[in-house]
């Protein structure tokens, strides 16, 4: 490997962790394309994105936690719906081939982002 | 509130979330501005949400060895400091003046995923293109008549 590609896998580290710490997520949309644009193929970019994400959201929590802001009941439910969600949004993805439902995401998330703001 | 609110807000998180897109980025605001739970709240409950899924999917791809662990080694450490000092921050940060941040953050993400939709619809288009190319390698004569 590279000192240059050592350098943007450590700069990228210390972006997704802003971010996912400030945020709370988002930290994943940024590391797969960070991490293809660092030479990694498509399907090891999204699994090694998990695995980062992993430890940053558990350390992230903990700290969430010792603030105050986690209420378990509310994790428990969301959980719940969010496994189910996550197993026929994955057999969906084997279905749909076309990337009609990228363009409605980025303009779902675009529009809630405005509402936010007003 | 009513669990199965949750539960579906979990479950609108979890589709798009399956489906590669950012699942976290529609459901925080899903529970922010539908629901009305506060900020902060909504983004550690994403956080503890993403770990249960994240060690199952983590589990397959490594049955399937499909991770870089070295790539994980250099990025994890800098990203783990980073992450722990920024939600240290946020727990100084007012839950209204977070909003508003992450909706220019929720903007940003929007567009960028815009973006790679573009690139994508872009790169779909020239695959198409690709067994028209084929036809040139028909023999001349076949052309010809």
């Amino acid at each position: 490997m590279t000192a240059k590609k050592v350098c943007g896998l450590l700069a990228a580290g210390v972006f997704i962790g802003v971010i996912n710490g400030f945020f709370g997520g988002g930290g994943g949309m940024i590391c797969v394309p960070a991490l293809l644009l660092l030479g990694l193929a498509n399907k090891n970019a999204q699994a090694t994105a998990i695995l980062i994400m992993l430890p940053i959201s558990i350390a992230s929590a903990i700290v969430y936690y010792s603030n105050g802001f986690v209420e378990w009941d509310m994790v428990l439910y969301v959980s719940i719906g969010s496994v189910i969600g996550g197993i026929v949004g994955a057999y969906l993805l084997k279905k749909l081939s076309n990337n009609v439902l990228q363009y409605i995401f980025a303009l779902v998330v675009i529009a809630a982002g405005i509402k936010m703001l007003i | 509130m009513p669990w199965y609110f949750l539960a579906l807000a979990g479950l609108a998180g979890g589709l798009v979330g399956g489906m590669g897109m950012g699942g976290g980025t529609l459901l925080i605001p899903i529970l922010t501005m539908i629901l009305g739970v506060d900020q902060h709240t909504a983004q550690a409950l994403n956080l503890l949400v993403f770990i249960p899924t994240g060690i199952i999917a983590v589990l397959i791809h490594a049955k399937n060895k499909l991770i870089d662990y070295k790539v994980f080694c250099i990025v994890v450490l800098p990203a783990i400091a980073t992450a722990v000092g920024a939600a240290l921050i946020v727990g100084k940060v007012k839950s209204e003046t977070l909003g508003i941040i992450f909706g220019i953050f929720l903007i940003l993400v929007g567009l960028f995923e815009l973006f790679l939709a573009i690139r994508n619809s872009i790169n779909n288009k020239k695959k198409i293109k690709k067994p028209v190319l084929k036809h040139n390698l028909y023999p001349p004569r076949d052309r010809d008549i």
